[in-house]
């Protein structure tokens, strides 16, 4: 094929891939009557999330749903800078993980706080999601005991706590100084205590007292009469410039969600194996905030959310990995370049490069938190740091590995610096240099799935989601499109060898 | 000698601790052929590439047609210098035309011009038209060999360096290549330096001999004067290692 056509073909491709990620974003556009809901990665959060998405749809909003965003700080950052315009916070987190204020602040407080940077606490949906101590409902009747108090003077308590609460200073400690427990608890993890306590290994565990599985396991949540646990009201968090019309929307929940009620609609998630979607509709419904739709109209409209979100976080896989990748090669071909001929920079740059493949994924983009925010921008630094090793790495070597006796008679033909790397340095490289931008481009397409946990999106939105719901099928929705593109990064870049590369010049493989 | 074409003033040059060349002054014969001869590690590609700037002497200077190369003017006194060397150092990525006529494409030669050097030199080499598009891979020892002397004098140099461009080919094919050479020195007149440590080679091709040990300069002369009158054991032991066919 003449080089002309190639470099043609390469244009267009190039072009055609720029255009599908740019479409991903096109539907973020600014729209008066649009809103970003967040959500962290867990349950009752995402529940909660879409019950506000469903009201302001209902109230004509357009909803971008940045749902299962890893950590408080990563959340909590989003809505500072404007990635997210509401999300559900709990009082004690607001207090002591966001403000760091351990003094048992009022709520006036900590809203006049939040107010300086630009965020406010709305009025609490109801609910108190605090630590609380769980036993069978049985053997506390068996017992005759309800409260905290009552327990910590049983002599024959076996207690399981996870390891969390065994530490923090709001858990187990606390409670031996407050109530003057004299049991040894042994620590577990969590999802296992529900299961010992049903067989019996155990009697006492630690629990949150909206937790849907309280109900599953017949569980039976203590009174703590001394008032000992922090407060965990759940609260909607909004910046401060949100309209008097959203904010109305928002407040329609305020009060409306117990203890009882909070459990029960988790349990429809957890226990029934009912959707967010699903349980949402029904709780609006219930609450005559909103008119039941047509439940056929509602499924039908569940797939085709579907597959628009599958299409809108692959377009957004897409962008990160092309971005980063393309940055990657910006940076590491030229620099490959630059150094190769020194060893000692060559291998400093290695040193570093592969430093930062040692970090692990989630560890970088949490530091990169206090640099560059959450969303997209991080995620792309992230993922151009991970790129730069094999883009470096496959360039200096193949440079290296170029027989010196070629690059002698270049120079000795008489051709300049710019012609010995237009005609041999760049043509003999290509092939190593292309198998290592393989290799970063499918690192970049594995690693953009983590991207979501700092609300860049992109196909790990459902893989964090259904990994916090333990929701196989949503998992899949993320995975198989992701293993696609990778197998698809593959055969392009083969297509790519085929068409830049003469037969005979590819290492390792047979001429065709 | 009337004109020389290579002149050397005072070279020295070491690598690490080990001294190659000694302060050498000498200077090569214009329009003829010498054969620089010596062991390995005599430092005899070390001087050869002196003379096109791939090694730069620590104390001297060497001169190409009376202009001292320097790395300021080097890439452009290049296109004067042919170079070819063993194993024929063509480029696996271009074909045979291309590995010949790329230094005039990148020196604006018309299509024209370029055509029918080429022609000429597949000629003088007596290389089949049909290797035209064939990949360096796909070439006997012999045709690699041929087709990188075409491609140092695609240009006409004045000057043609040769760094033991024949020492890895089979007796046979060397014999003829050696024939094919001679014809070429009488087809177009030229200064050729031949690097080689067969003092028979050495003979065979060129007209003026310089041996070359431990970095100093053990006898330059004619081929006549230096095989009647080898100057040490060491010459004569250069005679001795190609008569074994030892090369």
């Amino acid at each position: 094929m003449p080089r002309y056509i190639t470099n043609r073909f390469m244009l267009v491709f190039l072009l055609a891939i720029s255009l599908f990620a740019q479409s991903g974003l096109a539907q973020q556009s600014e729209n008066p009557l649009s809103i970003t809901v967040g959500s962290k990665n867990f349950n009752e959060n995402y529940l909660l999330a879409e019950v506000l998405s469903q009201l302001f749809e209902h109230a004509g909003y357009t909803v971008d749903r940045n749902f299962g965003m890893s950590g408080t700080l990563i959340i909590y950052e989003a809505l500072r800078t404007g990635e997210v315009d509401v999300y559900v916070e709990y009082t004690g987190t607001v207090a002591q993980v966001i403000l760091n204020n351990n003094d048992n602040p009022s709520l006036e407080d900590l809203n006049a706080e939040l107010l300086s940077q630009g965020v406010e606490m709305m009025s609490s949906i109801g609910f108190n999601n605090t630590y609380a101590l769980t036993l069978k409902r049985d053997y506390a009747n068996e017992l005759g005991i309800s409260t905290i108090s009552e327990l910590a003077v049983q002599p024959d308590i076996d207690m399981g706590f996870s390891i969390e609460f065994l530490n923090r200073s709001d858990g187990w400690p606390g409670l031996v100084e407050n109530y003057g427990f004299t049991q040894q608890p042994v620590g577990m993890d969590h999802g296992l205590a529900y299961q010992a306590i049903d067989d019996g290994s155990i009697d006492v565990t630690d629990a949150y007292s909206t937790d849907g599985d309280l109900d599953r396991y017949g569980l039976l949540i203590l009174e703590d009469n001394l008032n000992f646990f922090p407060r965990y009201f759940g609260v909607p968090l909004i910046r401060s410039e949100l309209s008097v019309q959203a904010r109305t929307i928002i407040n329609s929940l305020t009060g409306r969600i117990d203890e009882t009620r909070m459990r029960e609609l988790n349990g429809r998630v957890l226990l029934d194996g009912k959707s967010f979607n699903e349980v949402a509709v029904e709780f609006l419904a219930e609450e005559g905030l909103v008119a039941r739709v047509d439940n056929a109209n509602a499924s039908s409209t569940g797939m085709s959310v579907m597959w628009s979100n599958l299409w809108r976080n692959t377009a957004v896989h897409l962008q990160l990995t092309f971005i980063a990748l393309s940055l990657g090669c910006a940076v590491g071909l030229p620099l490959g370049f630059a150094i190769y001929r020194s060893s000692r920079l060559s291998r400093a740059m290695l040193y570093i490069a592969g430093l930062m493949q040692t970090i692990p994924s989630i560890a970088l983009l949490a530091l990169f938190i206090p640099l560059f925010g959450i969303g997209q921008t991080p995620a792309i630094i992230a993922l151009f740091l991970y790129s730069l090793l094999p883009i470096l790495r496959s360039t200096i070597t193949a440079l290296l590995t170029i027989d010196p006796v070629l690059k002698r008679v270049a120079e000795a033909l008489g051709m300049t610096r710019v012609q010995q790397l237009r005609h041999v340095l760049v043509p003999l490289a290509l092939p190593n240099v292309l198998a290592g931008v393989k290799t970063a481009a499918i690192i970049s397409i594995g690693t953009a799935t983590l991207a979501a946990f700092i609300g860049a999106g992109g196909l790990g939105e459902p893989i964090v989601t259904g990994l916090a719901l333990n929701d196989t099928s949503l998992i899949l929705q993320g995975a198989i499109p992701a293993a696609c593109l990778a197998i698809l990064a593959e055969l392009l870049f083969e297509l790519l060898e085929r068409v830049l590369v003469k037969p005979h010049m590819l290492v390792g493989q047979l001429p065709t | 000698m009337t004109s020389s074409c290579i002149e050397y003033e005072a070279i020295t040059k070491s690598y690490g601790a080990k001294t190659i060349l000694h302060g050498l002054t000498f200077s090569i014969a214009a329009n003829l052929t010498t054969a620089i001869v010596g062991e390995s590690g005599s430092g005899k590609s070390t001087l050869l590439q002196m003379a096109n700037g791939l090694v730069v002497p620590e104390k001297g200077q060497v001169s190409v047609f009376s202009s001292i190369i320097n790395s300021g003017s080097v890439t452009a006194q290049r296109l004067k210098i042919g170079y070819s060397v063993q194993g024929a150092g063509l480029f696996p990525h271009l074909s045979v035309f291309q590995n010949i006529t790329l230094m005039a494409t990148l020196q604006k030669w018309s299509d024209a011009d370029i055509q029918n050097r080429y022609q000429q030199l597949m000629q003088l080499l007596e290389l089949d038209e049909d290797l035209r598009d064939r990949y360096p891979f796909s070439l006997s020892g012999g045709q690699q060999q041929r087709v990188s002397l075409c491609r140092a004098m695609m240009l006409k140099p004045p000057l043609l360096l040769l760094d033991e461009p024949f020492s890895a080919l089979d007796p046979v094919t060397r014999d003829i290549i050696h024939a094919e050479f001679l014809k070429l020195q009488q087809a177009e007149t030229r200064s050729m330096v031949l690097v080689t440590h067969d003092m028979f080679e050495a003979t065979k091709l060129a007209q003026q001999i310089i041996v070359l040990c431990d970095g100093r300069i053990e006898q330059q002369g004619s081929v006549a004067e230096i095989e009647n009158n080898p100057a040490s054991d060491y010459v004569q032991a250069l005679f001795r290692a190609g008569g074994q066919g030892n090369a």
